[in-house]
């Protein structure tokens, strides 16, 4: 191992590099590429990854959307075709009945309306709400708060409006909280101002009102619209899903095997779906990575090959005064190490230079299309080490060939 | 220094094998300035090769500084050569993106010698082949006689028993001839053993002893006039 630190062998490396400038730079730009491209596509997925994961930021990410539909089997002396509601006593019965299942559940109802302020308005969608559906959905709120229990119990005419509804309605600068706008001919106070979030979310600009006062206003009785519900941690929400579905059926008269009476959409599976397909993304990118860098590997390899060819002579000379092969050896995969580890660096720093610009053009805000796309340093060492060795394996090639050819024949090449 | 006993050698050319060296004896002392003269194809050549240790004989015994070659693998071989042997090249062999320092320095770096230490004494060995202002030019800087000195100040750099010279004027006109062995010479009157291979026979007749091939066999061993002190067996 001396050798490595030897002044000398490095004089030798430098050497040989100065006389092949070139084609040593050529060369170094194979393994660079390679390492490069890994660095910068890991670095996009990684990005990617994260643009999915802030798509969903604000939303517990393990939840079913449950609403009814029309039956297509006739069951109990009903018809097909039956259409029917979701009623408020659904939503006691499946607490109960998946007590520690079942973390969140948020019944809903909604409707459009045309909201005024003075003179101006616009047709809004108007969501009846309790107050889980903050921790379902987070809201931002720039101004105020969100509707809470005491709003629903004594169903309260208040409202949480959207940042466009406030700018549509509200003349520039009027504080909104505390001021009132009329859904449908009924003035409700404003008691928070939310941003909507751009990204997935249930309602767009929607103008929320506390789920009792919904039901009063719109003589909606026990009926709800829809539901949410999320899953405590490490339940099977397909499982769930499911079950829930089969209780709500045996509640509505409904056939066990009718597939058309309740819709449910499951955001835990698509989401699944979704990194299934940043997992695939992820390999792909391995593999385009590491098979780029074998090729630049085997590049060295190859150039190393031929300058030991077009060296033969002058291996021979260095042989006869006294070179063992040994010697030789060392000095050519010293030097493949050399070349691998410097376009490694490079690579390195160049993909990391890419990176750092596409997270400064497009890696920042909230429509940021890839999210601090990074590699992780382990990644980085590994990918390094394996170059390394790698290095090393190709350069053991054309040491040998440097070696098997003897110095008589050596000297005698032209 | 050297002694050859019944030296047999052939190479295989194709499914027939050439009988080059047809059982040589010669035994070359200390201090002798010794050529090989013969035709291209008397075996000269091989015989410096197997001498050098560059190639290995079939038959016979071969004693380097009293030591049986026998079983040589390539590292043996290798540090043999470079404690024993300076080799002289017909084509100066010199590596040509090295200076001429860095070339005579060379067999210093394989001896393992530090670089400061080895640089001074290639200096040294430069300026004894009279080359000293010209240490940092690349040798094709340098003219044919300028690169022939080079190669001689690397083969003694290590201050060999022997140096072995395969044509080393066979590349050069006339007045540099005489200026190279001019100083294969010198080198040979300060005791050093020199082995001359040639076909010219005025190079032959600057040495101490001519020594004729033909055809694989020794035809004559004859000692010149310049034979002043040293005597041969």
């Amino acid at each position: 191992m001396k050798f490595i630190f030897d002044s000398d062998s490095w004089q030798e490396i430098y050497g040989s590099i100065r006389k092949n400038k070139v084609r040593t730079g050529i060369t170094i730009i194979g393994v660079l590429w390679g390492i490069f491209l890994l660095v910068v596509l890991l670095g996009a997925a990684r990005g990617m990854e994260n643009g999915f994961k802030k798509l969903f930021g604000d939303f517990a990410t393990n939840s079913v959307f449950v609403w009814t539909q029309s039956t297509d089997t006739p069951f109990r002396g009903f018809q097909k075709g039956r259409t029917f509601r979701l009623k408020e006593a659904d939503i006691e019965i499946l607490k109960r009945e998946f007590e520690g299942e079942i973390k969140l559940l948020a019944p809903r109802n909604q409707t459009n309306n045309l909201i005024t302020h003075d003179f101006k308005s616009g047709n809004f969608q108007v969501c009846g709400d309790y107050p889980v559906l903050d921790q379902i959905q987070k809201k931002k709120l720039i101004y105020g708060r969100f509707i809470n229990e005491n709003d629903m119990l004594t169903t309260s005419k208040v409202t949480v409006i959207s940042e466009d509804m406030y700018i549509q309605l509200f003349d520039k600068g009027v504080y909104p909280i505390g001021a009132y706008v009329k859904i449908n001919n009924i003035n409700y106070k404003v008691v928070g101002v939310y941003e909507p979030s751009n990204t997935i979310n249930l309602d767009g600009d929607s103008a929320y009102i506390p789920f009792s006062t919904f039901k009063r206003v719109y003589n909606t009785g026990n009926n709800i619209d829809w539901m949410v519900i999320t899953a405590e941690e490490g339940i099977n929400i397909e499982q769930m899903e499911k079950d829930v579905i089969l209780t709500l059926k045996n509640l509505h008269n409904v056939h066990p095997e009718d597939k058309r009476a309740f819709g449910s959409f499951n955001l835990g599976t698509q989401i699944a779906k979704l990194t299934g397909f940043l997992t695939g993304m992820q390999f792909l990118t391995w593999f385009v990575g590491i098979a780029t860098l074998i090729a630049g590997v085997f590049a060295i390899g190859n150039i190393l090959l031929i300058t030991v060819k077009e060296r033969t002579k002058e291996i021979g000379i260095r042989r006869a005064i006294g070179a063992t092969p040994r010697s030789i050896r060392q000095q050519i995969i010293l030097e493949s190490v050399f070349l691998t580890t410097i376009a490694g660096m490079l690579g390195i720093i160049f993909g990391s230079a890419v990176l750092f610009v596409i997270d400064t053009a497009f890696g920042q805000g909230p429509d940021a299309a890839l999210v601090n796309p990074t590699v992780n340093i382990p990644i980085i060492i590994i990918a390094f080490a394996t170059l390394v060795v790698l290095g090393t394996l190709i350069g053991l090639i054309p040491a040998h060939m440097a070696t098997i050819v003897k110095p008589i024949e050596a000297l005698r090449e032209e | 220094m050297i002694r050859i006993e019944k030296l047999h050698k052939s190479y295989p050319i194709g499914k027939e094998s050439i009988h080059v060296l047809k059982g040589i004896d010669l035994h070359i002392k200390e201090g002798e300035f010794v050529s090989i003269m013969g035709s291209s194809g008397s075996g000269k050549s091989t015989l410096l090769n197997i001498v050098g240790l560059l190639d290995i004989h079939d038959e016979g015994n071969y004693y380097l500084n009293g030591e049986l070659i026998k079983d040589m693998n390539e590292k043996k071989a290798a540090i043999l050569r470079n404690k024993f042997l300076g080799f002289v090249f017909q084509s100066f062999n010199l590596i040509s993106y090295k200076t001429a320092l860095e070339n005579v320095a060379l067999p210093l770096y394989y001896k393992g010698v530090n670089r400061k230490e080895r640089l001074e004494i290639a200096m040294e060995y430069l300026e004894k082949v009279g080359l000293k202002e010209w240490a940092n030019h690349l040798p094709n800087e340098l003219s044919g006689g300028q690169k022939q000195r080079v190669a001689i100040a690397r083969a003694l750099v290590t201050k060999p028993k022997v140096v072995l010279a395969d044509e080393p004027t066979g590349a050069l006109d006339s007045t540099t001839t005489d200026s190279v062995m001019d100083l294969l010479k010198d080198i040979n009157n300060e005791g050093m053993t020199v082995f001359v291979i040639t076909h010219e026979e005025e190079v032959a007749a600057q040495t101490k002893r001519i020594v004729r091939l033909k055809d694989g066999v020794i035809v004559s061993d004859e000692l010149t006039k310049n034979t002043n002190s040293v005597s041969h067996v």
